[in-house]
């Protein structure tokens, strides 16, 4: 029984949207290289809408598939709605994450939310939706510190 | 699409004459080894003849082998059978920082029991210095035990020169020789140690064989009760197959251990040589000579060793790695961290170990598919273009 599933594995082996956007208007960076895992997001935003998502990663197989999934659930949504985007759809969406690598891995849609707020901040706006989550992602990021 | 299979530390299949010796003992002869009948004396020639080809293969006298159903088991034997035989003496056991679990966390459990661990510290290439096991050793100190050789990154230790720096009539001194036994020649008394233990399918034997040897006149107590056999020192109704198989493997190693070692060792350096050479940020993990030869470890920077696997495989080729992420435990590696390896540098941990069948147009192949692995995962790392940007500014 293979450990991931067919999902995960068609991101991992073609994972979508990689790279670098050298003149993004938010980037987000969340995990660390100790604990395995390290994601950095990028985004460029027209018309309070995502134009353009990417990403690059360190880390497992899930790690680079769940940054994947995470680019594409965003890409061309509003700001408010990729904010929606929590790693328990991004673990739906990729048809289930191994137990042990639910936490660690699934890491992209802290990072990309850690985008959209660079961009909040940058732009000196409000998105609703942002500022109460702020908290728990911090949580998140330290769980993974060993 | 090629296959190429380099995960012998994981599984091996056995070889075809090992197969062959155990059918019998799966079929008509079924019997126990204790009954007095007829039906018993095949099965019991089946152990004597395995136990004289164990002994063989490690130089020691075959009264001292006891047979179990993994390495594992033969060092949890060891150690907590060796200490508890010994806990009115004194309750503490000296071991080296890069044990296998199986002597770690059979360390750990008995501080239960209060028993006292110290770890001896590994230089940058895994060496134990006989000399810092000599300087932890107390009035107190009733075991020792450091691997023959590492199973991560194959290093392989100065045992007798270990065994020189103990005191004499001091604590016992076990060794961990599952990685090594079959693989390189071994001399128990060669080694100086009281107790070895050894695991039958890492020379091509049998999953479920292992065994312990332990020094004539040695006390240990049982980790459990049961009947007489193995001299009470393992009870419970020997494995007949799986003993005839591991000793069918230990017969074979013992004529062919050269030519094997001088084949393995063509290849691993063919591959070190390649891997080193094609690859910008990679490190040799263990000891460039001191190591298994057919071990070749690998830290590669800036990326996961879990999705260098899957790509590999992805293109027929199975290895392993030490990285927290290819651990269930999600840690990385106490080998590699005791090396002075960082846990960045440990994440990109790589591992192929060769067995019979791998040849020269294996290891080409795999010398081809590696370095485009490598690159695609650091095309998209974020700590690599992080490097190249610091390297460019």
């Amino acid at each position: 029984m293979p450990v991931y599933s067919e999902k995960v594995m068609q991101h991992f082996m073609n994972p979508h949207n990689v790279g670098e956007i050298p003149d993004a208007d938010g980037v987000g960076e969340i995990g660390n290289p100790v604990c395995g895992d390290m994601m950095t997001f990028y985004i460029k935003v027209k018309d309070n809408r995502l134009e353009d998502v990417k990403y690059k990663t360190f880390g497992c197989g899930a790690a680079i598939a769940v940054s994947s999934m995470v680019s594409d659930m965003a890409k061309g949504k509003t700001l408010e709605e990729a904010l929606a985007v929590t790693p328990a759809l991004v673990a739906k969406e990729l048809e289930g994450l191994p137990k042990n690598k639910f936490h660690c891995s699934n890491l992209g849609a802290q990072a990309l939310r850690k985008a959209i707020r660079d961009y909040a901040v940058k732009n000196m706006i409000n998105i609703p939706g942002l500022t109460d989550q702020q908290e728990n992602e911090e949580e998140e990021e330290h769980a993974c510190e060993t | 699409m090629r296959k190429v299979y380099m995960d012998h530390v994981a599984a091996a299949p056995v070889l075809p004459e090992v197969r062959e010796a155990m059918l019998p003992y799966l079929g008509e002869v079924f019997g126990n080894p204790q009954s007095l009948h007829s039906w018993g004396d095949g099965a019991r020639e089946a152990l004597e003849v395995a136990r004289n080809n164990i002994a063989g293969l490690i130089g020691g006298g075959e009264e001292g082998v006891i047979f179990t159903a993994s390495g594992t088991e033969a060092n949890n034997i060891a150690i907590k059978g060796l200490a508890r035989a010994r806990a009115e003496r004194g309750k503490h056991i000296v071991i080296s920082a890069i044990e296998h679990f199986s002597v770690m966390n059979a360390a750990r459990a008995l501080q239960k029991e209060g028993f006292e661990t110290t770890l001896v510290p590994v230089d940058q290439y895994g060496i134990v210095n006989p000399s810092d096991v000599a300087s932890a050793i107390r009035k107190d100190t009733v075991l020792v035990s450091v691997m023959h050789a590492n199973g991560e990154v194959g290093t392989i230790e100065p045992i007798a020169e270990i065994a020189r720096a103990l005191p004499k009539d001091g604590p016992v001194f076990h060794t961990d020789a599952v990685a090594s036994a079959g693989i390189v020649p071994i001399n128990v008394r060669e080694m100086g140690v009281h107790a070895l233990s050894l695991g039958g399918n890492q020379f091509y034997g049998p999953r479920g064989s292992g065994a312990l040897w332990l020094k004539p006149g040695v006390r240990m107590l049982p980790l459990m009760e049961g009947g007489i056999q193995e001299g009470g020192r393992r009870p419970g109704t020997e494995d007949v197959p799986a003993i005839a198989g591991m000793g069918k493997a230990a017969e074979l190693a013992v004529r062919d251990i050269k030519s094997r070692a001088d084949k393995f060792e063509k290849l691993r350096e063919r591959l070190i040589r390649g891997v080193l050479g094609k690859i910008e940020h990679s490190i040799l993990t263990g000891h460039p000579v001191q190591r298994l030869p057919h071990y070749a470890s690998f830290c590669l920077r800036f990326i996961e060793g879990e999705a260098m696997l899957m790509l590999l495989d992805s293109q027929g080729i199975a290895a392993a790695s030490g990285s927290a992420c290819t651990s269930r435990a999600l840690k990385a590696s106490h080998v590699l961290l005791a090396m002075g390896i960082s846990h960045e540098i440990s994440q990109g941990s790589l591992l192929f170990t060769m067995g019979p069948d791998n040849n020269e147009a294996d290891v080409d192949y795999v010398l081809e598919t590696l370095p485009q692995v490598v690159d695609r995962l650091r095309q998209m790392s974020p700590l690599y273009s992080k490097y190249i940007k610091e390297q460019k500014g």
